[in-house]
């Protein structure tokens, strides 16, 4: 019993002393912005099915909406990478601007890395602020509707409520303005987190191509679903 | 060519510094940048001034001493070279040049262009060496057969000067790139696995204790050094750090 006790305790430790350093705090942002690349694939799986097909698309959201283990298990768990992914974002960046407390008065940050790669606090920000909004806009409503108000299930209610979301063009334009951040946000982030794992080997050509062709055609894709509906509007 | 200087100056590690505008007349397109400021300091003693301090000292890319951040760029425009390897001809004539030390936390400046870079010897001696039994018995190192891909790629680590130019380019002032080439260097070859796991933990450790920022691959480290070290060894380093503290 002590001898596992011990193991727990050693494997703690290592784990904290892991966490505690930059390296551990690099792979823990990596690994967390690949699991949100996975939700963002799934994601956009169920949405494209509304250009197709309207039953589809609401029986795969009912199933979604209402099954225990996406509900309670898998649900809980994006919501803390989301967050995880942004409070790291946020303590990474405040560590680094500590590192250099005199600024240079010349710098050209543009002659030897992507745009993308030195902002992407604030294409962050852009998208955060956007979860904001999609978090009052269909969580908070989902919430109240089903634990709160307690109303009966309709499972043919979703796709209705999707075309209702994109009829305002503001929204629209706010869901096009977030997915080119999100894109620009993307060109970095993803094949980073390989090379952060430690993958830089004779795979990385192709990872950083299948980074491109992803982060242009998956948010180009929710772009092209919002217009669908909101041009359907009319 | 003439041109216009704008230069860092500080008196000490307390004062607080400004930038300096000087002109200088009828540079030799032929010059190295050292070269060019020792002209500049010999005209600043004939008026009185102060000549500017910065480091140097082999003048021929070896020792990493030079470590000026020109026109927004470590080592200035050039590629593939350090300060005293850049050439005057790489200017236009009228061209302003503005000229920096190296700005990290990790880096403090001593006087106008010189930086302590210390922090890199106290990461170095943390793990970046091989212990060997001194007793008589050491195996002659050129006797164990090494792998030509490896031993390329450990060469390769090897080059890196320890000029600071990666931390200097990175906008976190990371210095992962430095630490990254000196455990590949050891990691790639036998003699230096058996203290692999303790090297990479003391040496990151270390690294984090000096005040270096978070790596967040922007790449700009690899295009600024002036040996070419890769992102790969960072890559590697991950690797030997995400293993070593499992292992523990």
């Amino acid at each position: 019993m002590l001898g596992l006790y011990t193991v727990i305790l050693n494997h703690k430790l290592k784990l904290m002393t892991l966490t505690a350093s930059s390296i551990g705090r690099k792979v823990a942002m990596a690994l967390s912005g690949i699991f949100l690349v996975l939700f963002l694939t799934q994601h956009f799986s169920i949405n494209l099915l509304s250009v197709f097909s309207e039953s589809l698309f609401n029986e795969v959201s009912h199933f979604m909406g209402n099954n225990p283990l996406v509900q309670f298990v898998l649900q809980p768990v994006l919501i803390f990478g989301v967050l995880f992914h942004f409070i790291m974002g946020f303590i990474l960046e405040f560590q680094n601007a500590k590192s250099r407390t005199v600024k240079y008065s010349n710098y050209k940050g543009s002659a030897n890395a992507s745009w993308m790669s030195r902002n992407m606090i604030y294409s962050g920000i852009v998208i955060l602020s956007f979860l904001g909004l999609h978090f009052y806009d269909f969580w908070v409503p989902e919430m109240k509707y089903k634990y709160v108000e307690v109303l009966p299930l309709n499972p043919d209610r979703y796709f209705e409520e999707l075309v209702h979301k994109f009829e305002s063009p503001v929204r629209v334009g706010l869901y096009v303005l977030s997915f080119v951040f999100l894109s620009l946000h993307l060109l970095h982030g993803f094949s980073s987190s390989f090379q952060s794992v430690g993958v830089n080997n004779k795979y990385s050509k192709s990872i950083k191509t299948f980074t491109k062709a992803f982060s242009i055609i998956v948010p180009l894709g929710f772009v092209f679903i919002a217009l669908f509906h909101h041009l359907n509007a009319f | 060519m003439n041109l216009t200087l704008k230069v860092w100056r500080q008196a000490h590690k307390n004062a607080k510094g400004k930038m300096e505008t000087y002109q200088m007349k009828e540079v030799s397109p032929d010059m190295s940048f050292l070269e060019m400021m020792d002209v500049l300091n010999e005209q600043l003693m004939a008026e009185g001034i102060d000549p500017i301090a910065f480091d140097h000292d082999c003048r021929e890319g070896i020792c990493g001493m030079c470590s000026m951040f020109i026109n927004g760029e470590a080592h200035g425009p050039d590629r593939l070279v350090t300060t005293c390897q850049l050439h005057m001809r790489k200017f236009k004539d009228g061209d302003t040049i503005t000229i920096e030390p190296f700005r990290a936390k990790a880096f403090p400046v001593i006087k106008d262009l010189t930086v302590d870079r210390s922090a890199f010897d106290r990461v170095q001696q943390a793990g970046g060496f091989v212990s060997v039994n001194t007793s008589g018995n050491t195996q002659d190192a050129n006797a164990i057969p090494i792998d030509k891909h490896d031993a390329d790629k450990a060469f390769d680590a090897a080059t890196c000067i320890g000029c600071g130019a990666c931390v200097a380019t990175c906008k976190n002032a990371s210095a992962m790139l430095f630490v990254s080439a000196k455990v590949s260097q050891y990691a790639l070859l036998p003699q230096g696995k058996v203290e692999a796991t303790d090297r990479v933990l003391n040496m990151v450790k270390q690294m984090d204790e000096e005040g270096f920022g978070n790596c967040t691959n922007t790449g700009a480290c690899e295009v600024e050094c002036p040996k070419g070290i890769s992102l790969e060894n960072i890559a590697r380093m991950n690797r030997e750090y995400l293993s070593a503290s499992l292992k523990g």
